[in-house]
């Protein structure tokens, strides 16, 4: 049912969740019954109402949490091969944006001189170039989020998870970042799991999108997105772009409806 | 420049007619000296009075460095000390809060006795209300670290130490030098306390052992002059403080960043 995207290998998931529950101290069930694989190289949106655990879903998949039931297996080459970027940029105000990007490889105690030359590489890729030794208070929204995605691809990962990275951006900026995500993804041959609560967004980027339900968090369903890339201002008026919206608004309505 | 001077303008004026009034008032009414000297007077008093007063201020001033520095460095220490685990945050805490909330009068005179050095015993007294302050705020500032950036932490295995330096020590810099403005004023406060208590003549005669004496012998312009000493080095060293704040500051926090138009959009 999968359809390959440009950069889909054969092989096994790069994360899968198997019956996954996860509750709170406090009580809260945010994710029960909980299943998905994410596949080598795919774009995979995780779409659902506010509040049903897209982030707890996340934060399990890079091993920030732990589940309380089920099981979560990762193949990854390293614990580090994962990047996040959170909804907020969450840079550190304190520091320059070189030296915000150069924080995961200082952290896995990189040669000085190869931490310069990834940060570089990064900050000309995103943009930035210009803005090394700008302080983060500094930029722009949009500009701060681009730190943040060098920041979670400075060490090279093979799973980028995005936490609805570009909800707090004006529509202008959203738009040109989404099509600098999938120019990377496309690039870099990344897997990436990315979560947000606009169907238009995830009907553009992904390969495929995850509808969850109302808490506590399951997949209702899975659409297929087969639109070739690169994707672009053409994609987002054909017939087919259309028709995913509309798929996915139904999936979205049902897991509205049973809140 | 302009800028500078026409901010500056207004409190000088206030100052100017406020000392204008007192000196007035002071003549036209004929107040004695011994009850309330006019800022002449008292001028002429500091400057006739400088070759006693010069050495107390320097005193006075060394023994509240000594004790700031102490509590600057004690005080982060013992924060970040709190911070290893729980049950050492509870169990030193409330040590700290105790030695806070125990007035400085009541135990400089047992500090006093306990240590044979009268200086020794001044700047800890002067430390111990200078302390908390640093203590209680670098410990907050460690804690509001963002937790994001402690996930980020997390994801790349970052040691405790990393976290420490790059996060938790970067974050609590503004609170530690918030923390330490307080703490400049109380140190000042603690050494002219401890040393009214100490009330020591010879070579550790502060500018409280100044104002003592002018006391006894009536002396009140003296008296003034030294409060005055006294209310100025306290003014500088919140001045110093603060500007030093700025200076660390200035670059990335909200305190003291000028606001300006952004370097780009989009
Ligand atoms: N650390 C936590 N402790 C307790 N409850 C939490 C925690 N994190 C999230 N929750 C709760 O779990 C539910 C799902 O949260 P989240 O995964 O953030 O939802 P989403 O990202 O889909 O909006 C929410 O009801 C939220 O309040
Ligand atoms: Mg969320």
């Amino acid at each position: 049912m999968a359809l390959p995207g440009p950069n889909v290998r054969d092989g096994e998931p790069v994360v899968r969740l198997h019956q996954v529950a996860k509750r709170f101290a406090g009580g809260t069930e945010a994710l029960a019954g909980f299943d998905l694989a994410v596949a080598p190289g795919e774009l995979l949106a995780l779409l659902g109402p506010s509040g049903c655990g897209k982030s707890t879903a996340l934060r399990l998949m890079a091993g920030l949490a732990e589940p309380t039931a089920g099981s979560l297996e990762r193949r990854l080459p390293a614990p580090h091969a994962v990047g996040f970027v959170f909804q907020e940029p969450t840079l550190m105000p304190w520091a320059t944006v070189e030296r915000n990007v150069a924080l995961p490889l200082e952290l896995l105690g990189l040669p000085r001189a190869e931490i310069r030359r990834r940060v570089e590489e990064r900050l000309v890729g995103l943009g930035l170039g210009g803005f090394a030794r700008a302080y983060p208070r500094e930029l722009s929204g949009g500009m701060k989020m681009r730190v943040s995605i060098a920041r979670a691809l400075a060490a090279r990962p093979r799973l980028l998870l995005l936490d609805e990275p570009f909800a707090s951006l004006d529509e202008i900026t959203r738009w040109k970042l989404n099509d600098e995500l999938l120019d990377l993804w496309q690039r870099e041959g990344l897997t990436i799991v990315f979560v947000t609560h606009s169907v238009y967004e995830s009907a553009y980027l992904a390969t495929r999108i995850a509808v969850l339900s109302a808490r506590p968090g399951r997949i209702l369903g899975e659409i297929a997105v087969a639109a070739p890339s690169p994707r672009g201002a053409d994609y987002r008026s054909s017939e087919e772009y259309l028709r995913i919206c509309r798929a996915v608004s139904t999936k979205l309505a049902e897991a509205l409806g049973k809140s | 420049m302009k800028r500078t001077l026409t901010n500056a303008l207004p409190p000088a004026l206030v100052v100017l007619l406020t000392l204008a009034a007192w000196e007035a008032v002071v003549r036209l009414r004929h107040v004695p000296e011994y009850l309330l000297p006019g800022p002449l007077r008292i001028a002429a008093a500091l400057r006739d009075d400088w070759p006693a007063l010069y050495p107390s201020l320097l005193q006075t001033l060394a023994v509240t460095g000594e004790a700031l520095l102490a509590a600057a460095v004690l005080g982060a220490g013992l924060a970040v000390l709190l911070m290893q685990a729980k049950w050492i945050e509870r169990s030193l805490f409330p040590f700290a809060v105790i030695l806070q909330v125990t007035p400085l009068v009541a135990i400089a005179p047992l500090l006093l006795i306990w240590v044979k050095d009268v200086r020794l015993a001044l700047v800890l007294c002067a430390f111990l209300v200078a302390f908390f302050p640093v203590a209680a705020n670098t410990a907050l500032g460690l804690q509001s670290a963002d937790h994001h950036l402690l996930d980020l932490m997390r994801l790349y295995g970052a040691s405790r130490w990393q976290v420490l330096r790059f996060v938790r020590l970067p974050s609590a810099l503004p609170y530690f030098l918030g923390g330490l403005r307080i703490s400049g004023g109380l140190a000042l406060i603690g050494a002219v306390v401890a040393e009214f208590v100490a009330g020591t003549g010879g070579a550790a005669s502060g500018l409280a052992y100044r104002i003592l004496e002018a006391g006894y012998t009536l002396a009140i312009p003296r008296m003034f002059a030294a409060l005055v000493l006294l209310a100025g080095s306290g003014v500088l060293l919140y001045a110093l403080l603060s500007g030093l704040s700025y200076l660390v500051l200035r670059r990335w926090h909200e305190s003291a960043v000028r606001r300006e138009g952004v370097l780009s959009s989009g």
